[in-house]
């Protein structure tokens, strides 16, 4: 079959900068983060800290020859995980005992005070970042045209999890919108589970908490919303990982352009529409 | 290039860039001004959760049931200064709690004089910045009530705790301040008894503050002095806490 490719304009500019500024934040809280956990390596559950019976703890302890071991523990039971978790090299190459490892935390060096600042600073740019893009979203209707599946999308969710599995993914003019996983996938991301590690960390907070008792009661506590924090940041790492995942197998080149300059090149068979439509573009720019 | 090799190559610049990004945050973390931008954003915090809540809205408070079995003690837990070893020998006999600067009525309190005011009992919930909470009882004199009776001046702005305790053991005794608006929040008080029992040694004794919606290290423990003061600029390097001036800290600390 013949093909030809004709280029198309896919992400407006609110998407793409506020992805971009999304991507930085996200980099820096998330290190941030690690830094400010390994502060107190434990996570627990619940109002207070049980801290002879945390659910996670990421800690270290003496091997036979006085070598440093790290430990992971889960629900009690002990994981070696030396080299990455409770036991990695510091800057200087030597074994040290830290929760996650320096390259992974911002700063590398545990520090606490310089990681709040860090994570208190992009947490403004973030939450800040966000509300725009939902208020936008909701004003321009991209939430309900470009995001918010359709019946049709619905009924075709099957077809699409079988095609997913086969990576065989949608081509032409269908590749320009979201299918119905991409619309889940990014709505369940943007609109619950953002917002919820926001909320979780709102609810570590001594002053917040005095207006979020309820929520502070609905997830078990503030030990308990600092897990879910934690979980929450993991979430987003494996959504990222997917995400990457799919720009890589889905084009790389012409997906990371569509969301810097928004254009996108689609590839499909040659009709004398296309051709005119392509023609139409080229007389626009 | 083929598929596979620019897939490898996008892989690899995905790594590569997220260490030179990591890299350069190390960089921009050595840099003062830069710190100074950042830090900048606890005026935000500290404007916009004072526009969120309700200056009286109470921290949550809990039932005997749902105390800690332990409650961790951090910062200074054994002082060694000498004002505060003299105090120690004799049971705080000699102890006096001083009220001054922007005031009218300087006072100088006795623990027995503290006791007899109006107390208020809460079972609270402590935040450690490092991410740890224990759960807690304290009974305390208001302190809101207790500066209302040094009659503040008009234009003070802020409490500034002195305490008698030196965190690295040297000449520099450990300081906090709050505004004065957040001393006459219902659960500030100045707790002398903890889990039913007169203050240990550890947790701050004879006197700590509580501020239920601020973080531990804003609660300084033994507090000898309570200062009222315009502006912040002159107790110690400016920044309102020991933490603050020396390490960094933020002064809101309410998250």
């Amino acid at each position: 079959m013949q093909r030809s490719d004709r280029i198309t304009y896919k992400h407006r500019l609110p998407v793409r900068l506020s992805h971009w500024l999304n991507v930085i934040c996200f980099f820096i809280l998330l290190g941030s983060g690690l830094n400010i956990f390994n502060a107190h390596p434990k996570l627990y559950l619940g109002q207070f800290s049980h801290f002879e019976t945390p659910i996670f703890w990421l800690h270290a302890n003496y091997g036979a020859h006085h070598e440093l071991i790290g430990l992971t523990q889960i629900a009690g039971k002990d994981y070696t995980t030396t080299g990455v978790l409770g036991v990695s090299n510091s800057m200087n190459g030597s074994p040290t005992a830290v929760g996650f490892p320096g390259w992974s935390t911002i700063p590398s060096g545990r520090n606490l005070a310089d990681a709040r600042l860090w994570h208190f600073f992009f947490a403004w740019i973030f939450v800040i970042n966000g509300l725009l893009f939902f208020l936008w979203a909701w004003r321009s209707k991209h939430y309900s045209r470009d995001l918010q599946p359709t019946k049709s999308d619905w009924r075709g969710i099957f077809k699409s999890i079988w095609e997913h599995m086969r990576f065989k993914h949608p081509e032409g003019e269908e590749a320009v919108r979201y299918n119905i996983l991409q619309k889940l996938a990014y709505v369940s991301v943007i609109y619950i589970l953002l917002p919820g590690l926001v909320l979780m960390g709102l609810c570590m907070s001594p002053h917040m908490g005095s207006v979020l008792g309820w929520l502070l009661d609905l997830v078990g506590g503030r030990q308990s919303a600092r897990t879910l924090h934690f979980i929450f940041a993991w979430l987003m790492v494996a959504f990222i990982a997917i995400h990457l995942f799919m720009v890589l197998i889905t084009g790389p080149t012409n997906q990371i352009r569509s969301m810097i300059t928004g254009r996108f090149k689609i590839h499909e068979p040659v009709s004398s529409d296309a051709v005119l439509v392509e023609e139409k573009i080229h007389v626009q720019e | 290039m083929s598929k596979n090799d620019r897939r490898r190559f996008l892989g690899q610049a995905l790594a590569v860039g997220s260490a030179a990004l990591l890299a350069g945050c190390e960089r921009l973390n050595n840099n003062s001004t830069f710190k100074e931008v950042l830090s900048s954003s606890d005026k935000l915090t500290d404007k916009a959760f004072h526009a969120l809540t309700p200056e009286d809205a109470l921290a949550q408070e809990f039932t005997e049931a749902e105390m800690s079995p332990y409650f961790k003690a951090n910062g200074s837990v054994n002082p060694k200064t000498p004002e505060y070893l003299a105090l120690l020998n004799n049971n705080f006999t000699d102890y006096r709690l001083k009220v001054f600067g922007l005031v009218d009525i300087p006072l100088a309190l006795s623990l027995a004089q503290l006791r007899a005011l109006p107390s208020r009992t809460q079972i609270t919930r402590h935040d450690c910045v490092e991410g740890w909470s224990c759960v807690g009882k304290w009974k305390g004199a208001p302190l809101g009530a207790l500066l209302n009776q040094a009659k503040p001046k008009a234009n003070a702005k802020y409490v500034v705790f002195h305490c008698a305790d030196s965190y690295e053991n040297n000449d520099e005794r450990y300081y906090e301040s709050i505004y004065l608006h957040e001393a006459h929040h219902p659960q500030s008080i100045l707790a002398y008894d903890m889990n039913d029992k007169i203050l240990d040694v550890a947790h701050g004794a004879p006197i700590r503050v509580r501020l239920e919606r601020k973080l531990g290290y804003k609660m300084a423990k033994y507090i000898l002095g309570l200062e009222l003061v315009e502006s912040l600029d002159d107790i110690g390097k400016g920044k309102g806490g020991y933490w603050e001036d020396h390490h960094g800290y933020h002064w809101h600390a309410g998250i």
